[in-house]
């Protein structure tokens, strides 16, 4: 028998929040039958982007509702931005810890929450993951290199154990270890090469995807388009595939003879600045 | 109705009053060591002489075949390994993938140990393809392991019929049947079996007792090596009381395997038909012919079974579950993956398992608090609308 907090078990015995929710301007889903659980959430959202109602579904067992139904609790009232703040481990808290095992509800939650933020802005799944790290490392429960990296990261893990309680990878067939513990030494590797002095200033903490292609439509909206409509054009974000912004050139810029250079100088340039500067910028016609 | 209604024997079971008044002496006046030449310690090993009959009685053996040890895990472990060990030349073992971790564990070592093992497989409904037997047996099969009857599922193998096959092909026959012993009539002096494993806390005896029938001029090698005692077969002085317990509660065990094992066939068809009929979208597990009478595995599709044990929990109403979570592993039992029982249902799966302690009444209770509960957890469920809606049918 698990050794659920009192939390926990008050969360699973009156889940708040439970149920659809009509009318809901985002939902984010993770999980599925195969896996063993799975969380659907929906998200209200008012002009200034905070969250003034939410709702979600659980197929799961007692932590998998548990931490649900606090996750709701946690964000209800918050901005998309401050709600994308929260990590796994804040919600673990929230319950008074969960047993190392059941420490993937938790990610799950995270993991809705941003699916969630994303389809609110109309983004796709797949920019959930960064790029070539869409890859599925651990085949038995569908887990990517991507979740992989971003739970050890965020949770400091360092075995292989830790990252199966953690988002279940190598929890089934076991051959993927290798591959797992590749991951989390080259993790690791990152932490000791980027020592906190060197972090940018602009974020200690490293950004999901979500959030960089966030930035990166916020950076065009305010810095980049005003200034080229003054001159009749515009620019369009198309997608964002890993680190490559892919952009429409609009009005008098699509036909501008120099709108290589306004990509390369003023777009890329400010991206690179203020979202990561890894970016790179391409034109697509469409 | 007493405030825990238990329905998870095939876990463990309650120790009959009648075994804890039996043993009680050997906790206090009977201390004696059964070895001792002593009059004081030598009447206690006539109280295991006793327990051994007693044990013989229900299993239609010879006393002299009775081997006293600590459990069931460890009355398999010294079939297997010591049938291995008397045969060193053979270097194969044909099992089951539904055993029980005793077993399958043990299975994975000896691979480990440069053994080859064939698994046999089972279909839909749990049974094994004995055609599938009859190709793995090769001239170097040392042994064959089978269960008697599945402990998440009560499907029962045909042993005998395998008994001839691997008897007619020389090999050592072992049978888990840890799960049928005072649930199913048993007869060794009819059988194939060459060796049987069982467990005192599986049948109302205490935990820490076990037993393993070897038929007299089966050849093996002990797993604990020590004094002279069990014949030499097994070292270490005797668990004295728990095997007093265990000779009565064989007897009590015998004497219920008429009428009272009928009763409780019915309390779980009962069960099992008031589920089947008051809640839709649920599936039994396994062979519904040939299962033991106590047994029923369900699937409450959509839903996940840690959740449904948590909520049965709160009524005091106790099971078990077959569900990934509630095992530690990540997974759905391995009998039930085996089988092939889809992942819709497989994480739903709850395993009633009754006793002869168990009443009308309970049944009762559990069919009156059963459906609301699954209805509350399937309104939780995203999966469930979407089946409802037909917008998702598989997922």
């Amino acid at each position: 028998m698990w050794e659920y907090t009192d939390k926990v078990k008050d969360h699973f015995f009156n889940p708040r929040n439970v149920g659809d929710l009509p009318g809901a301007d985002a939902v984010g889903e993770v999980g599925s039958i195969a896996c063993g659980d799975a969380l659907r959430i929906y998200l209200k959202v008012d002009d200034q982007k905070r969250i003034v109602d939410v709702r979600f579904k659980t197929f799961g067992c007692g932590s998998a509702i548990a931490a649900a139904s606090a996750l709701t609790e946690m964000v209800k009232g918050k901005t998309l931005d401050e709600a994308m703040q929260i990590t796994n481990q804040q919600i673990a808290e929230f319950l008074g810890g969960l047993p190392p095992e059941k420490m993937h509800c938790s990610v799950m939650g995270r993991e809705a929450l941003e699916a969630a933020v994303a389809n609110y802005y109309g983004l796709e799944r797949k920019h959930l993951e960064e790029e070539d790290e869409g890859r599925i490392v651990c085949h038995c429960f569908g887990v990517t290199e991507g979740l992989i990296r971003k739970v050890v990261r965020e949770n400091n893990l360092g075995s292989i154990e830790e990252v199966t309680n953690y988002c279940k990878a190598g929890g089934g067939c076991q051959s993927c270890h290798q591959s797992i513990e590749e991951i989390i030494r080259d993790v690791r590797k990152e932490r000791t090469a980027e020592p906190a002095a060197k972090q940018p200033v602009r974020e200690t903490r490293r950004m999901t995807n979500v959030e960089r292609i966030l930035k990166i439509r916020e950076i065009l909206e305010e810095e980049i388009r005003p200034s080229l409509q003054q001159d009749g054009g515009d620019i369009e974000l198309v997608d964002v595939e890993g680190s490559r912004v892919l952009v429409a050139m609009r009005g008098t810029c699509a036909s501008c003879p120099s709108s290589e250079l306004t990509i390369r100088w003023a777009v890329e340039a400010k991206l690179r600045e203020f979202v990561a500067d890894d970016l790179q910028v391409v034109e697509v016609k469409s | 109705m007493s405030p825990v209604v238990y329905l998870d024997n095939n876990a463990t079971s309650r120790v009959a009053d009648e075994v804890v008044t039996a043993m009680l002496p050997f906790f206090s006046e009977l201390y004696g060591n059964p070895s001792s030449m002593h009059a004081f310690g030598g009447q206690v090993a006539q109280h295991i002489g006793r327990a051994r009959e007693q044990v013989a009685g229900i299993l239609g053996a010879e006393p002299t075949e009775i081997l006293f040890v600590s459990c069931g895990s460890e009355s398999d472990n010294t079939a297997i390994r010591g049938v291995l060990e008397a045969n060193p030349d053979k270097r194969h073992v044909i099992s089951t993938r539904v055993e029980h971790p005793a077993v399958l564990s043990l299975c994975n070592h000896l691979r480990k140990r440069g053994y080859e093992v064939t698994l046999l497989g089972v279909d839909g409904d749990g049974r094994l393809d004995l055609g599938e037997l009859r190709d793995a047996l090769r001239p170097d099969t040392a042994l064959v392991s089978v269960m008697y009857a599945n402990n998440e599922t009560g499907v029962i193998f045909p042993v005998e019929e395998i008994g001839q096959i691997v008897k007619a092909h020389g090999a050592a026959f072992h049978v888990d049947a840890v799960q049928a012993v005072g649930k199913l009539p048993l007869d060794m002096k009819r059988s194939a079996i060459d060796l049987l494993s069982l467990s005192g806390h599986k049948l109302h005896a205490p935990k820490g007792v076990g037993v393993l029938y070897i038929r007299k001029g089966v050849r093996l090698v002990p797993l604990v090596i020590g004094g002279h005692q069990e014949r030499n077969r097994r070292g270490g002085t005797e668990n004295v009381a728990s095997i007093v317990g265990l000779g009565r509660a064989c007897e009590l065990a015998q004497a219920a395997l008429g009428e009272e094992n009928d009763r409780v066939r019915r309390l779980r068809d009962k069960l099992e038909d008031g589920i089947l009929r008051s809640i839709p979208n649920v599936r039994v597990n396994g062979d519904r012919e040939h299962r033991l009478p106590n047994t029923t595995s369900v699937s409450f599709e959509y839903i996940e079974g840690e959740a449904i044990l948590l909520l049965l929990d709160q009524l005091g109403i106790c099971a078990s579950s077959g569900s990934a979570c509630t095992s530690g592993s990540l997974e759905p039992s391995h009998v039930l993956r085996a089988m092939g029982v889809p992942f819709t249902a497989a994480h739903g799966s709850i395993r009633f398992s009754l006793s002869r302690y168990n009443t009308e009444e309970e049944i009762d209770y559990v069919l009156a608090h059963l459906p609301p509960l699954i209805e509350r957890l399937r309104d939780i469920s995203p999966f469930w609308k979407d089946y409802r809606e037909q917008r998702v049918q598989k997922r």
